[in-house]
């Protein structure tokens, strides 16, 4: 072998190596630089009291942080079902025609641009409504879900063996039963880890949020008002011009960093061998 | 029953994708019929006026994406080949999470950092470095502001990376054993084997990653607005502020004061779903031709 050859070898896989570097340095570098400010910003005050008006000192984002929560719970009770039963009909009954379009439209829907499901939502839900609201946001979020719920939930039931169904069809079981009590407990953990992905992927949209659940510095009631939640909050106070707005969105920026990385981690870590990602 | 039921779900799915695009198409209707295909490539958004054409938008959009894949495509194909070929199973499974990690950082938090320390970055360093060296390229003219095309490209190169890294390893690492093989016994060295014989033989796979990577790209709204400085115009320079797509929806969405205006945002919303529909698409069938698409969901 020539020298040459060596050198081109080694200088090849050096830079690699230094792609690698590069890659997993932007990582740390974001972790770090947000874990540093955000930590300045963060106190009890952040998680319990209100937004103060500009110049005022202090307050927090305890508003933004219920926000979140109910958002994600609507979107949740939206996703889910839809997601989990689609996937469930794929995978047991999907073996057609049919399926092959409800696979091609949910792989659609996971391609669509999120500021276009900001859209959908705004036009089927705030337009008649004629006000932002929490619903209009979660259902956004829920839309958003569907896709990943149906494809992971399809995916970890096939992985169940043929066996196992055919043992309590023959033991007298309603196909039903089979699934629901057999199958779905067979895949449970790939279930609720497929699950969580998505509830981490949507909790920090923001996109989807700025004109369905618009924003709010106050509380907000029930479902059919708009409300602050932390992404939202974090672009708002990011694109101020007021420093103390600034500290807070850093604050803000590593409590949703946090439940993000968690939650995907979590889920991660559920499963023994990754499976592809979400 | 039971049946009925989970197949009622998934017609659901159905119809949710056609409603998404019945809802897009008329609340669009006024524009469409106003404008017709001019809006395409009109280049006066005025508002004011009630003269809509979004091809500064579509312009930033394509500028913006096209900056990010010239970075990220280096860089994510890099990490795949180092984490395909180089790397100990381990170091590679475990760097690959840290990778999926970086795919998880919610848009608006790539924006934060983006506002705070690219656009300083670009203002004081690479713009008046860019300037320096290639001023003689329209490119890379003006007064760097900081934000710009080149500044939301740069974010959006970070945000993608993940996408290309991810799917081309994994495509990497299905290439048949035989294929290696007989490329080390002809005596090559193990980066001919991956240059010569794995790469080509994973082509359609990296293509299809790429354009995941671009359809994410060309959709992605808050890290782009936050930094892309957005000002509707066509100017040559990448250090000049522009504006894209869904940069524009995001800000003003909420500030339509009139139907057609409101209309024509919508437009820009079913514009951009058909650029990213057709290049999902064209992902996806590359994919396929590797026989991997079940791995990708991305």
């Amino acid at each position: 072998m020539t020298w040459n050859r060596r050198t081109m070898n080694a200088a090849a896989f050096g830079l690699t190596a230094l792609c690698a570097a590069i890659t997993v340095s932007v990582l740390f570098f974001l972790l770090g630089y947000i874990a540093w400010h955000g930590f300045r910003g963060v106190n009890l005050d952040f998680f319990t009291h209100l937004p103060t008006p500009v110049g005022e000192a202090g307050g927090g984002m305890a508003n933004a942080i219920v926000g979140t929560g109910k958002l994600l719970g609507l979107a949740s009770l939206i996703g889910i079902p839809i997601g989990f039963f689609g996937g469930v009909y794929l995978s047991e009954f999907g073996h057609n025609r049919l399926g092959f379009w409800v696979r091609y439209a949910a792989d659609l829907l996971n391609g669509v641009p999120s500021i276009v499901m900001g859209i959908f939502a705004y036009t089927i839900i705030v337009l008649p409504m004629k006000q932002f609201s929490t619903l209009a946001g979660g259902a956004a979020l829920g839309v958003m879900m569907i896709p990943i719920a149906v494809r992971s939930t399809e995916e970890f039931l096939r992985l169940v063996p043929a066996s196992v169904r055919e043992a309590s069809l023959a033991l007298g079981a309603h196909e039903w039963k089979t699934i629901l009590f057999i199958v779905v407990p067979a895949a449970f953990r790939g279930l609720l880890t497929g699950i969580l992905l998505d509830l981490a992927r949507v909790a920090g949209e923001t996109a989807p949020l700025l004109f369905t659940a618009f924003n709010n510095r106050i509380w907000s009631h029930g479902w059919l008002e708009p409300t602050a939640s932390l992404p939202v909050m974090i672009f708002t106070y990011a694109i101020s011009p007021y420093e103390d707005w600034h500290r807070q969105a850093w604050a803000a920026a590593l409590v949703l960093m946090l439940l993000v990385l968690l939650v995907n981690g979590g889920a991660r870590l559920l499963l023994p061998r990754r499976r592809a990602a979400a | 029953m039971f049946r009925g039921a989970s197949l009622g779900f998934a017609l659901s799915i159905l119809g949710i994708v056609l409603g998404l695009i019945a809802a897009l198409a008329w609340n669009s209707r006024l524009a469409l019929g106003k404008f017709g295909w001019r809006f395409l490539w009109g280049t006066t958004w005025d508002p004011v006026a009630e003269i809509f054409g979004a091809l500064p938008f579509i312009y930033g959009t394509l500028v913006t994406s096209a900056i990010g894949l010239l970075i990220a495509v280096p860089l994510g194909l890099g990490t795949a080949i180092f984490l395909a070929e180089l790397a100990a199973p381990r170091v590679s499974e475990f760097i690959g999470f840290l990778v999926e990690l970086l795919a998880a950082i919610p848009s608006v938090i790539y924006g934060l950092v983006g506002v705070f320390v690219v656009v300083p970055w670009v203002r004081t360093v690479i713009g008046p470095g860019l300037s320096g060296a290639f001023g003689w390229l329209p490119l890379f003219q003006g007064t760097p502001y900081g934000v710009g095309l080149l500044t939301a490209g740069m974010i959006l190169a970070a945000m993608v990376v993940p996408f290309i890294t991810t799917v081309s390893r994994e495509v990497l690492l299905a290439v048949p054993r035989a294929q290696r093989e007989a490329a080390l016994a002809l005596g090559a060295t193990h980066w001919e084997v991956v240059w010569t014989s794995i790469l080509p033989y994973a082509r359609s796979g990296i293509v299809g990653s790429i354009f995941l990577a671009l359809a994410r790209a060309l959709g992605e709204t808050m890290a782009v607005t936050m930094v892309v400085g957005n000002r509707p115009e066509i100017k040559a320079s990448l250090l000049e502020p522009g504006y894209t797509m869904a940069a524009v929806l995001a800000n003003e969405f909420t500030e339509a004061t009139s139907d057609l205006y409101l209309h024509a945002l919508v437009e820009i919303g079913l514009v951009l779903f058909g650029i990213t529909f057709l290049v999902n698409g064209a992902a996806r069938l590359m994919l396929l031709r590797m026989g991997r698409v079940q791995e990708v969901r991305a």
